[in-house]
């Protein structure tokens, strides 16, 4: 049969031709193409990973933020409390301070009605010195005779003290 | 596939062939009575001119070729086919069913650019010219997404690669990538051009698939390594006694491997063009119009299938030969999985292919 009888000259054309094919391909078509596909392949593998490990810094980012979000709400609260304690002390201190005040002064005006006191009493009795004085000058210069009149002088003059 | 496109061939030749001693009896007044079985080996065969069509008057509208022919004796000769159309004699030449023979009966080399090299060389071109565009894209684009008749071919590319050349043959794919490439693009760029009106049926031809079966056996024997010659004079797992039948059995293997490929690629590309021209034939068996719709029908069909077998035996072949080539470079093999030859995973493949 001629179909299945291979042709020398076809044989020949066909190792010449495929091969210049192979060679020139080779050359200027898969290697250029194979590597260009490398490449590709290498910077989108890069640039997934790029985006990955992107993603977990942003995630550490985040939590960071969150951990120092809650740092300062700590803060806060604290500082909250501490100022809240300060007023309070301030305001135990001054109402101590005012009933102290209170206290000294009440002290204080108790001590001057005593002296106002003392000194009034002090000077009933140097009053009442003067008035034994001068009653004891009055009977002096009136008639030291009569013993009988003297006493009752001296008498009425006391009643008069007593009285006053 | 192939099961398929044999029984439809039987189915729908039979009665073609056997209509035709009827038809050429009831057109026994014509000239000349048309032959279904000549026509289609014309068709599939090759030729030292590329004929294009013929009128009803007997006008042939042809390309003639060169012809190129080396006598021992006479040395080169060059001409044109023009010198050698419908039997005539030249330089002592003359071509007998289109095998060129010296008057005298001696050797003649006929180096002759027929049909099928010039349909050759123009794929040649084609593929090159295709294939340095694409890495142009390349080189103009860079890493960036591809582009027009680039985006087309890469993802091709990549599947030669990926599901072809790293999974058959591993990790020494590499060194292989150009072969395959251009054996998968070359053979599928000749069926389609060889389904064209008026194309040559170059991948059908047994000279061009035997040449690539051939490069496929040279490629296997000159990367293969000891492993795989270990695995061929002493088979893991088989007795001593069974060597002296299982090594012959190993080397016909060899030489099947690259036979099957040849034979493969051979008959499904001219089975192929012989069913379409048969659903053509019969337009003219028939000289009926009422046939045409169903032979047209049937021939588009049919054309549609072998688009699709283009590209089929063109993953095949490549598939194959990177299988070939992997049993070949393995460097550890499986006693246990690869008993029975070196290439028992390979053949469950080619078998299942079909």
């Amino acid at each position: 049969m001629q179909i299945v009888t291979p042709e020398f000259g076809l044989i020949f054309w066909q190792l010449v031709i495929f091969g210049i094919v192979l060679l020139l391909l080779r050359t200027f078509a898969w290697k250029p193409i194979l590597s260009a596909l490398n490449e590709r392949e290498d910077s989108i593998e890069n640039a997934l990973r790029l985006a990955s490990q992107a993603k977990l810094e942003m995630q550490a980012l985040q939590a960071g933020n969150e951990k120092l979000l809650a740092e300062a709400r700590l803060e806060r609260d604290r500082i909250l409390k501490e100022a809240t304690d300060v007023s309070n002390k301030l305001i135990e201190q001054a109402k101590n301070k005012a009933t102290e005040e209170g206290g000294r002064m009440i002290n204080q005006a108790r001590e001057a009605i005593q002296n106002e006191k003392n000194a009034a009493l002090a000077e009933v009795k140097n009053t009442a010195a003067q008035l034994s004085i001068d009653i004891a000058e009055r009977i002096l210069r009136r008639e030291l005779s009569d013993n009988a009149a003297q006493k009752e002088l001296v008498n009425s003059y006391l009643k008069e003290v007593k009285l006053n | 596939m192939k099961r398929l496109l044999i029984a439809l061939f039987c189915i729908l030749t039979l009665p073609v062939f056997a209509n035709e001693p009827a038809a050429t009896t009831a057109e026994a007044t014509d000239k000349e009575a048309f032959s279904p079985g000549e026509m289609i080996l014309h068709h599939i065969g090759d030729s030292h001119e590329w004929h294009w069509f013929s009128t009803d008057r007997d006008d042939h509208y042809t390309t003639y070729l060169p012809v190129i022919a080396y006598r021992p004796n006479k040395g080169l000769s060059v001409f044109s086919s023009r010198n050698l159309a419908e039997g005539k004699e030249y330089d002592g030449l003359k071509l007998e069913h289109e095998h060129l023979e010296a008057e005298d009966g001696s050797k003649v080399y006929d180096f002759s650019i027929t049909k099928n090299v010039a349909s050759l060389m123009l794929s040649a071109l084609l593929l090159v010219v295709v294939f340095t565009t694409v890495a142009r894209g390349y080189a103009k684009r860079g890493t960036g997404a591809p582009k027009g008749i680039q985006s087309f071919f890469e993802p091709i590319i990549v599947f030669v690669r990926d599901e072809v050349a790293k999974k058959s043959i591993g990790p020494k794919y590499k060194r292989y990538m150009p072969y395959l490439l251009t054996v998968f693009f070359f053979i599928w760029f000749n069926n389609l051009l060889g389904l064209l009106p008026g194309g040559a049926n170059l991948t059908g031809n047994i000279a061009v698939t035997l040449t690539l079966a051939v490069l496929t056996l040279l490629i296997t024997l000159f990367s293969s390594n000891k492993n795989y010659w270990h695995h061929i004079f002493a088979t893991p797992g088989v007795p001593k006694a069974l060597l002296p039948i299982m090594i012959p059995v190993e080397l016909i293997g060899i030489l099947v491997k690259p036979f099957s490929l040849m034979v493969r690629l051979f008959a499904n590309i001219t089975a192929g063009h012989i069913v379409i021209l048969s659903f053509i034939s019969l337009i003219f068996i028939f000289r009926n119009v009422g046939v045409a719709p169903v032979t047209l029908a049937f021939g588009l069909f049919i054309n549609m299938l072998e688009l699709l077998v283009a590209i089929l035996q063109a993953y095949i072949f490549t598939l194959l030969t990177a299988m070939y080539i992997g049993g070949a470079v393995e460097e550890h093999h499986d006693a246990d999985y690869q008993m029975g030859g070196g290439d028992g995973a390979d053949n469950a493949h080619a078998n299942h292919a079909h």
